[in-house]
Formats: structure tokens, sequence, C-alpha cells
């Protein structure tokens, strides 16, 4: 997904570039039909794969397992495992003004027998909504009226794999909406969708519709609207910030309020769109469903929202798939090593009540999971899954020991506070001696200011000595860090089996236990994490599982 | 793996408290406070000292080595006498050790199981010990979130919410409307959780006080009717709940229950000088035991003068009513209830301000979680990134987890998006 990304990106920005590693976030915006084609390019050099294109309407089930889909055109593809994306399509309905029709995304049909089938599984079911601003003729706003929004200077690729954008910037461009947007959008509140009473679905609150922001922020004379060209040869232009369910007529009369947008002509309207998802609790943390098995679900299904997070749960669901079909073990990423274990974990354990966006405060280890260092995080686990070549696991192997011997330097000689103190670097005169690492994770402390102190690090590899640089501001909260690592671990590796009767665990609240059957943690982190756990009932817990093993020991 | 310890036997009433320390720095932690251990699986007496050296108490020594321990691990137990004096300033002085922290509530047992220490016959036994330890958790939390304290607690919460979740805002939501510079309401909001915190750990001898009993020391020159004194007041109207002689001490403890608040009254070794070197011994003993207490009362006949050590709202009584001019005799009961009166009068001022803090543990959570506080402000203070003052705030509200409840992602996201309108 990174690497398609790179060649269509046409802006990049990283989200907090003054402040620390940890929550830098690098963001890319692409052109729609540059990263469809990479996509499809990927897909098409992938050996072993074949591209069938169809509608599906039903599942193929065979002694409670999954092994087939049957196509709307007729014949069925007999399979090992099914993973369902169905983003927003499962029983869309589309919202403008009062007008409700049925369909997956604007233009496109909705996915109702699919959704009739997951019904049929009784499969736990929720009911989401999102919404999408009108899209806009590049052609007609009025860009030179508008402040600009250029993309870095120096771009943060998506993958570790690209150096450089593979095709030309643009700029975005930023206008407000202002007191007459917003009096035509309070006139018209009870033509909106969202206030008519028509859905039912639960949004968003991070990505309110303009018709939520006035509404319930009335104190805000103005809200900020980025102007994002789709493209580089289509004149679509995304407004973000003005997503809306009004009828189109309200829509245009307040998007022409708008400074620079008074001319500006729809390519396609804004509106709402509700669809059914599947309550992830029903899934392990491989994303399988429980009760059935070979059924995989990925993206919008599981209550998510975001391209990222539909991306990873992609992956995980397709590595799985794949575990599953050749005997493997599931592949489960931890909460302490990714944001994809963080999702997951929150999705399975804790379900959603609105869709769900991936956000760094979500990760207890913040720290420790940076953009920076993702390939360090999860490359290995690529490597022992068999998932990248010899090329890029050659390159992975040189970076980590271009790391290691950096890491080595620093570690290896400890600097009195005197001398770090005559050599520039603002620590006291008669504090502790440090080693490198310690120097470096004093605030403002560069590796440049190592240069007399530790003079190896000269013939060092200098991207590796910024990386290591960047381990160091952290390196003091590691320790606490790690403990609380070290637990969580040993809780992912206690596995709850399939056959355990929490109705035998002696000591649990009613309510607790009924939690407990629902939804049947996987390990002992799972459990302890389900909401109104308590250390004694965690003991408990444990000590019907050690009984248990102990039985079956005594009987073998 | 951390090395943990706590008071192992139910606090404050046995004659016997066991303190137990288990974990990979058990046994330096044991070596610290009594010397060389014992051999492993043996008992042996020792004295308990504190790290500066001095006597904090004499008793049992045990130490198991990982394998053959209750939890797995190297374990030291240490078998002292019952006052809650003495169990305190053990588990300040292990507090104190680098590499050691309280146990949280069941994390023994846990690491038991983890261990697998436990076999069917025990698993029996231990399953009724949970459902036990289930009932009393349920009682401490209900007296821990009951009214006013129940308020100040959510107050808590809702503070470090409030801080972390403007934070938060500034480091997930960057690109959106949301201040940019949010540190000063963030230092205030911190500020009068730390300071509120700080009254509530320096209350926190009062609660202690009040679940554990007071200790009032009667002290006196020998033959003031010091005994007959305390017989006298265990056969009043006050209920007699246990009586423990202290042998190796020579000072006795009578518990009594005084208008609700726990009392254990402690009679002395008579106060004089001396040439005999055991007297001399139990004299200090005496007036070591009478300086820790809370009270003191200092029986006095007409020749004696000797005042020293009375402090506050110790008081001086004249005794041998029945035979002298005094005003209080055990021996007739005369001046008993005025004296009781007046005990109960000043106990009961030294309970008014009771704090949060009712366990041992909390007190731990709150300093710990003070610590956290401090490193956060020092954070801004000193510049440094955003997301580093997070992590130390986080670290603060897991420390009060146990009191203000699990503060989830959720907890800040709502804050957040009730405060801020983000969302392009």
């Amino acid at each position: 997904m990174g690497v398609a990304a790179d060649r269509a990106g046409i802006q990049y920005r990283l989200l907090n570039r003054s402040k620390g590693p940890a929550v830098q976030g690098p963001r890319a915006q692409m052109d729609r039909e540059l990263f469809k084609g990479a996509v499809q390019a990927i897909i098409a050099q992938t050996k072993n794969l074949t591209v069938i294109e169809g509608q599906v309407v039903d599942l193929v089930i065979r002694s409670g397992k999954v092994t087939g889909v049957v196509l709307q055109q007729g014949g069925e593809l007999l399979c090992d495992g099914v993973i369902l994306t169905t983003g927003t399509f499962l029983n869309g309905v589309i919202h403008i003004g009062t007008e409700t029709t049925s369909g997956g995304r604007m233009g496109e049909r909705a996915a109702t027998k699919l959704a009739d089938l997951l019904y049929g599984l009784n499969l736990p079911m929720g009911r989401l909504k999102t919404g999408t601003p009108p899209r806009l003729d590049g052609r007609t706003i009025d860009w030179d009226r508008l402040e600009r929004q250029p993309g870095d200077e120096d771009p943060v690729m998506l993958s570790f794999l690209s150096s450089a954008p593979a095709v030309r910037q643009i700029d975005c461009a930023i206008t407000h909406t202002n007191a007459r947007t917003h009096d035509i959008v309070r006139e018209n509140l009870n033509k909106s969708a969202m206030y008519s009473g028509n859905i039912s679905g639960v949004g968003p609150r991070y990505c309110p519709s303009i018709e939520d922001k006035i509404a319930r922020f009335a104190d805000k004379d103005s809200h900020q609207i980025f102007l994002e060209p789709e493209g580089l040869t289509t004149p679509s232009v995304y407004p973000n910030g003005i997503s809306t369910s009004l009828p189109v007529d309200v829509q245009q009369d307040y998007v022409a309020s708008i400074v620079g947008l008074e001319k500006a002509e729809f390519l396609q309207p804004g509106y709402a769109i509700e669809y059914d998802y599947v309550d992830p609790q029903a899934l392990s943390h491989a994303l399988e469903v429980k009760a059935l098995p070979g059924l995989f679900l990925a993206g919008q299904i599981n209550g998510t929202t975001g391209y990222e997070e539909a991306g990873a749960q992609g992956l995980i669901a397709g590595i799985n798939a794949f575990l599953a079909a050749s005997g493997g073990a599931p592949c489960v990423l931890s909460r302490a090593d990714s944001y994809i274990g963080v999702m997951i974990d929150d999705l399975v354990t804790r379900g959603v009540s609105e869709p769900y966006r991936m956000f760094t405060s979500r990760a207890e280890f913040r720290l420790q999971l940076r953009a920076d260092n993702a390939d360090q995080r999860l490359t290995p686990k690529a490597i022992d899954l068999a998932m990248i070549d010899e090329q890029r696991k050659a390159a992975f192997d040189q970076k980590m020991q271009h790391l290691e011997s950096v890491r080595l330097i620093l570690r290896s000689t400890k600097v009195a506070s005197r001398k770090a103190h005559e050599s520039g670097i603002n620590v006291s005169a008669d504090g502790p001696a440090r080693d490198g690492m310690e120097l470096l994770s004093i605030p403002d402390v560069r590796p440049a200011a190592l240069a007399e102190l530790f003079p190896d690090l000269q013939d060092c590899d200098p991207q590796a000595v910024e990386q290591v640089a960047k381990e160091a501001i952290y390196a003091n909260y590691l320790d606490r860090q790690q403990r609380e690592r070290d637990r969580l671990l040993k809780d992912e590796q206690s596995v709850i089996p399939d056959t355990f009767q929490f109705s035998a665990v002696r000591g649990l609240s009613a309510e607790l236990l009924e939690k407990l059957e629902r939804q049947r943690p996987e390990t002992i982190a799972h459990a302890a994490r389900l909401e109104g756990m308590t250390p004694v009932a965690m003991n408990s817990i444990l000590l019907a599982l050690r009984t248990k093993d102990n039985r079956k020991a005594s009987v073998r | 793996m951390d090395t943990i310890f706590a008071e192992a036997t139910a606090p404050g009433k046995a004659g016997v408290a066991v303190i137990r320390i288990s974990g990979p720095a058990a046994l330096e932690a044991g070596r610290s406070l009594v010397g060389p251990l014992p051999d492993f699986h043996r008992a042996s007496l020792r004295m308990i000292r504190s790290l500066d050296g001095s006597t904090l108490d004499h008793g049992l020594v045990l130490a198991f080595p990982a394998g053959a321990s209750f939890t797995g691990e190297d374990v030291v137990e240490l078998q002292i006498h019952g006052s809650r004096a003495v169990v305190s300033a053990i588990l300040h002085t292990l507090e104190d050790l680098p590499a050691l922290r309280q146990a949280a509530p069941g994390e023994f047992t846990r690491r038991a199981l983890d261990n697998e220490r436990l076999d069917l016959t025990q698993v029996e036994g231990l399953a009724d010990l949970i459902e036990a330890e289930t009932e009393l958790q349920r009682l401490q939390a209900q007296r821990v979130l009951s009214g006013e304290i129940s308020a100040k607690v959510l107050e808590w919460r809702r503070k470090l919410i409030e801080a972390a979740a403007l934070i938060e805002a500034t480091l997930d939501f960057a690109d959106e409307e949301v201040p940019v510079d949010v540190f000063p309401d963030v230092l205030d909001l911190i500020d009068q959780v730390r300071s509120d915190l700080l009254v509530q750990i320096s209350g926190y001898g009062a609660s202690e006080r009040i679940r554990d009993g007071f200790q009032v020391a009667i002290m006196g020159p020998p033959n003031a009717g010091k005994s007959t004194l305390m017989n006298a007041i265990a056969r009043r109207e006050v209920a007699l709940t246990s009586s423990i002689a202290g042998t190796t001490r020579d000072v006795i403890e009578v518990r009594v229950d005084i208008q609700g608040i726990p009392v254990t009254f402690l009679d002395t070794a008579g106060l004089r000088e001396t040439e005999d070197p055991l007297e001399a011994a139990g004299i200090s003993l005496a007036r070591r035991r009478a300086r820790d207490a809370d009270l003191r009362i200092f029986l006095a006949t007409k020749d004696t003068e000797i005042f020293d050590d009375l402090s506050g709202d110790d008081f001086v009584l004249k005794g041998k009513a029945d035979i002298a001019d005094g005003v209080v005799s055990g021996k007739t009961g005369q001046g008993v209830d005025q004296m009781i009166a007046r005990i109960a009068y000043i106990l009961r001022a030294k309970t008014a301000t009771p704090s949060v803090a009712i366990r041992e543990r909390h007190a731990t959570a709150m300093r710990d979680a003070v610590s956290c506080l401090s490193e956060a402000t020092d954070g801004v203070n000193q510049e440094r990134d955003s997301e580093i003052v997070a992590e130390s705030l986080r670290s603060a509200v897991k420390s009060l987890e146990e009191l203000i409840g699990r503060v989830d992602t959720d907890d800040l996201l709502g804050d957040i998006f009730s405060r801020f309108c983000i969302g392009k």
C-alpha cells in the first residue's frame, strides 16, 4: 500500500513536524487514478494470482466451514478461505436531504444479498453512517483569492523503499465558512437527512457534517475548509470539512457563500451513507469470524473508517486466510508492537460505538510505535512469514547492522559530565557520567554535538545515526514501558482454550460471566481488557485454567 | 519481573503480622533488612533494621528459593509483631529499596498461578480465599467510594482526563482547529490534583489510625498503679477485643473500643534510674514504645517528677486515689470514666480529617502519581516534547487506576470531541 501510494502521491505533509518522532505522522494525498493503476500493477505482477471479477451473492458452507463463494453470473468458486471487504456497500442507503436511495456509493448498487446472508448466519450486526462533501469542478474555483497550502519541502515517503515523490506535486488551498454560510445551513437544518430522523446509523464524532458543526458548536462563526485536488488530470476537487446530507440546492447555496467558491460547479453532490457492519467482537484476533471458520472480514464491515485502517485489516485477514489454508498458526500482532495490533485488539475486545479511526493516543506504547521504526518492528515478522523477497531482506539486514554499530559506539563509553559540559552539551559539570544514548536523550542534543566525544560515529551511516538519535529521545522511558510490555506479551501468550468453561469459574459476577461467555476471549491479555474485569476475577480465571491444565497433566 | 512486597496478613488485628517479599530482588532486600538470611526453609530469629541501622523489630525470618516458594520466585517472609507502627515502618523501608514496589491486590496469587505453583489440593482452599478477597475488596471499594471522598476521586478523574485530553488534542488533531498552547491549562489542572493528593497523603496517617487503631501509653514510676488501671480500663463499659502479652518486650497491650475508636493501651515498665541492665533495657523499650504511641498518660505518685517525653495532648494524672490524694484509681474505679472520656475527646479530634487513602497501597499509588505529575510539570518547564509530557501524565493516571477507575482512550476522545470541533 505504501509503495502504491508513493507512486501516486501528489502532496506530502508530515503531521506534527515540530513535535517528537513518536507523534509525527506522514500524510500523503494520492491521485486516485494513479493509485488505482499502481495497485492493479502490483496485483498483475504477483505470481500465482488470478483475478476473477464478479458479484458474490452467497457463501458455500460445508460442515460449519466456508468452502467457497457463489457468483451472481453463476458458478461457484471453491476455496479454503473467504475475505469479505464490503466497504459501505452492505445494505448501503444514500441520503441527500429527504431523498433516500439504495446504493453502495454514488452511482453503484448496494450489496443486499450479501447482507441478507450475514443476517442469516445470525452474526451480530449494526449500522453506521458516514458522510462526504460535494465534489467541485476545480476549473470553476477562484484559486487566486485563496491561501495556498503547499506540501512539505522535504517530503517524507510512506514506504521505506521510496526515496522521492514519483509525480508532479500540487498545492491545496484553504478557505473558510462564514456567517452567511452558517445562516443558510441553520435555516435549512430541518431539510438535512441527519435531522430528518431517517438515519439510524451512528456517525463518527471526529468527522461531523457541516450541519453538525454549526448546530453543536454554535459559538464558532467560521470553520476552515481544505480544497484538495483529487488528481493531476481530473478537475475534481474535494472540499475537506463540509460533508453534508442537505438537499442539493441548499448545498449549492452554502458553497456559493464561501470565498473562492462563489461560482464553483458541482461534479457530484455531497451525501450521507448508511451501511451495515458486523460487530467485530464476533471476530478472532486473526479477523476470522469465530462462529464460521474460513470467513474473514476486513475494513468498514468491521466498523472502522479510513484507508489505512482498512488496508491494515486487509493485510492481516489475507495473511491469516493463507495461514489457515496452509495449516499455519494465526498471525496476531501485539498492541506492544504495532498500531495494527492496537486496532485489531480494540476492535475484537471492545467493539465499536462509532466508526473506528486510529489515533496515536490509542497506543499505550506510543513512544515505541513510531513511523520511523516501523520496519524494525514489523519487517522481521514479514521475514518469518516469507512475505518479502531476498533483496528487501538483505537491505533490511544491512540497515539493522548499521543501526547496531551506531548503538554499540554510543553505549561503549561513559562521558564524564565535565567533559560533556566542556564540549558544549547542556549538562551541569558535576552530574553523573552518561553514555551516548543518554546524552542524546537530553532535549536539543543532536548527533552532531557528539562528533568530538564519539569520533567513531564519523564512519557510521549518517541515516543510521539519525535513526538511533530518534530512539534515544525516549530512552529514559523505555524501562517503564518495557516492564509493561513484558507483562502484556506474557498475557498475550496465555491462551484460553475454546473448550474452557467460564461458568465453572468460581467468584465471577453474573455480568462479567455473561460478557466472558459472549466474547470468549482468546488469551489472558484479551480477557484483562474486557470492561468490568478485576484483578480478583482475573486470578479466578487463571486458577481455573491451571486446574484444567493440571487435570490434563494428571490424566496423561 | 519486578520484586513486590506486601503485608500478607489482614492488617491491624493479629498479634503477628507477615510481610512477604517476592521476586528476583527479594533475597537482596531481605539481607538489607536482617543481614545474612537463614538457610532456605528454616525459620530464624533476626533483628530487623531500617537502612540507617536503627532497630524496627525482631522476628522470625524465612527464605525460600525460586521454584520452592508460594509464588515460585525467590521469597523472603518476615514474621513480626502485629503492631501497626512496626508493620508500617518495615513497609516504608522496603519501599525505599530500589527495584521494589508494593504488590497490587492478588498479585502474589497471580504470580503463583503464572509459575504453576499451585497444585490441585491447594487450589480448592485458594478458591475460597479468592471469594473472601472479593468480598473484602467490595467492602473496601465501597468505603473508598462513598460520600465526600467519591466526589473528590471523581474530580481527580475529571481533571486528569481533561489535562490529558488537552495534550492529546494537540497531538492527534494538530491539523485541526485546536488551541496550540494548552500547557498553561494543563499545568493548572495537574497542580490542582497534585496538591489535593499531597493533602491526602499527609492525612493518610489519620485514616490509618481509624482503621488500625490508636495507641495510648500509660507511663509512670514503678508502683504508681498502672497495671491496676489497665485492668480497670479493660473491665469498664468499653469492649475488650484482645489482650496480647508482649513477653519479649515487657509491654502489655490491651485492645479496647472507645466510642467506636479502636484503642490499644500500652502498660509500660515503671520508669526509674536503675543499675540493673535488664531493667534498664525494659525501661528504654517502654520509653520508645511510649514515644511512638499517639497519646501518653503519665500516672504520677506524689513524689515523682518524671514528666519528660510528654507533649501535645498528653496528660498527667495522680493515681491511687483510693489511698492518696489522686484523681484516679484502678482499684475503686474512681475517675476512670472521666479519663476515658478525655481520651475519647482527644482521639476524636485527631480523626477529624480522614483521608481517601485508607490503604497503604492507596497511599503508595498517590505517592507514585505525585511523582509522575511532578515529572510532567518538569517536562513542560524543560520544554520537552508533548508526547513525553503525555507519557508522564498517562503513568500518573495508571498509578491512580485503582482509585479513579480505568481511563481509556475513549474517555480522552470523548472529552476532546465535546470540547473542540474536530473534523475536516
